[in-house]
């Protein structure tokens, strides 16, 4: 059995060749009319969304899923996959950021009390909803019932974590460490083979072998990555983009940003005077939702009936929204930005994030049928 | 009676979404491609500008 954070299997009717050259056709029409109106480089950064969005639906490459079967199955090719692109990721990426410092940045980010924190909530609310950062965009873009609902409190979330970010830091945070060169590239390539060999060692015989579908999504993966790194000159991303749009609402509806430490310094107020086809994360993220819902049309999978849950199931879907939101923002990233990201340019919090939200996913998993959302 | 299915679900966020990209052209500094930044950040010269997950509260 494939291991995914995607959406359920469904009874599949693939769509015609007609149906199929529209799809490719509205992608590409997106793709020119953002470069001819935004500027090309923001076209390309909707093409590589579009590109995130296909591989992890398409290949059903994920990251809520596969953290669940290593912790409930002991299968960890959905893991060694993951690992296995962030060092393909930092393999090119140490070189570049240590040789092209004025253009690029990395995911780097201090670890502290409520950075640990944050990612472990993040680990616990990601299993309850089956859903990280990315899974969450994929699975909305397929139709998925939980995280069509979810998204939207994801983004009030990553707002008001935002919006809160001062307070929680103050509690205590240490200097950035960011591993970099030779060296810092060796660590981290040796830390990335450590957890891949204990993986092996713990997983169950017979699981620990990458099907071939996980070696190509982990090669493109990676090879999207590094493009996102040298179109935008900052790595793959996807919570700021989430909060930047609810902030752009509340600013509509009359809310006084300019107050707010995070939304009214220089950075973010110029991000909220931009439009968001102007954005980095907005536009990998719209990508990533279009990616998955072309996937979905191409394999006929939208003609699934949407579940029926109990009530406490939809109220947990809600909480753990808010919390996915909340929580990213204090640790300074999602699986995507501070996991992926974060290890793959040298962070030390990109670790951090890995072991608290590990062990808040071994708690997820176990909250996730008492909340009634296994049917 | 309507059954739903993905296909509905999905139809609501695209509407939102479209509903948000009109507002949010609307509302924001008009898109000039003409004073857009080159294609590739990398080898044009220029500091990285945009913010990502990992930014603090400065942005960066």
């Amino acid at each position: 059995m494939a291991i995914s954070a995607g959406a359920t299997p469904s009874p599949e009717m693939p769509s015609s060749k007609l149906t199929r050259a529209a799809l490719i056709g509205a992608a590409l029409v997106l793709v020119l009319m953002v470069a001819m109106f935004a500027g090309a480089r923001f076209g390309l950064l909707l093409l590589i969304g579009l590109g995130f969005g296909i591989t992890l639906e398409g290949l059903r490459f994920g990251f809520a899923g596969p953290w669940r079967a290593m912790i409930l199955r002991r299968e960890p090719a959905g893991l060694l996959a993951q690992l296995l692109a962030i060092a393909l990721v930092a393999l090119v990426a140490f070189p570049l950021l240590s040789s092209n410092g004025a253009e690029l940045t990395g995911a780097h980010a201090p670890v502290g009390f409520a950075m640990v924190g944050g990612a472990f909530v993040f680990g616990v609310a990601m299993q309850i909803v089956l859903g990280c950062g990315s899974g969450t965009l994929v699975n909305a873009g397929s139709g998925n019932a939980v995280s069509l609902v979810a998204l939207p409190f994801f983004a009030i979330g990553s707002f008001l974590g935002a919006s809160h970010l001062g307070f929680w830091t103050d509690l205590g945070t240490l200097p950035v460490v960011a591993f970099a060169g030779s060296t810092g590239l060796m660590l981290t390539l040796s830390a990335l083979a450590a957890v891949a060999v204990i993986a092996i060692v713990i997983g169950k015989p017979g699981t620990r072998m990458l099907p071939r579908r996980l070696w190509i999504a982990a090669a493109l993966i990676a090879a999207l990555a590094l493009a996102n790194l040298v179109v935008a000159g900052q790595p793959w991303g996807v919570v700021y983009g989430l909060g930047l749009w609810v902030a752009k609402g509340a600013s509509a509806l009359g809310a006084d940003l300019g107050a707010s430490a995070f939304w009214g310094s220089p950075t973010h107020a110029e991000r909220l005077a931009q439009s968001i086809l102007t954005d980095v994360t907005s536009l990998t993220n719209l990508g990533i939702i279009g990616g998955a819902f072309a996937v979905a049309v191409w394999k006929g999978g939208l003609a699934q009936r949407l579940p029926k849950l109990p009530p406490r199931a939809w109220i947990a879907t809600i909480i753990a929204g808010l919390a996915l939101g909340y929580s990213s923002r204090l640790a300074f990233g999602c699986n995507v930005g501070a996991f992926f990201s974060g290890i793959s340019t040298g962070s030390l919090h990109g670790w951090a994030w890995f072991g608290a939200a590990f062990l808040g996913s071994m708690i997820g998993v176990r909250l996730r049928p008492r909340l009634g959302l296994e049917g | 009676m309507m059954i739903a299915t993905r296909k509905f679900g999905v139809g609501i966020l695209f509407a939102v979404l479209a509903g948000f990209l009109a507002f949010d052209l609307q509302a924001s500094a008009p898109l000039n491609p003409f004073q857009a930044p080159p294609i590739f950040a990398l080898g044009s010269g220029q500091a990285s500008s945009g913010a990502h997950c990992a930014a603090g509260i400065g942005g960066n």
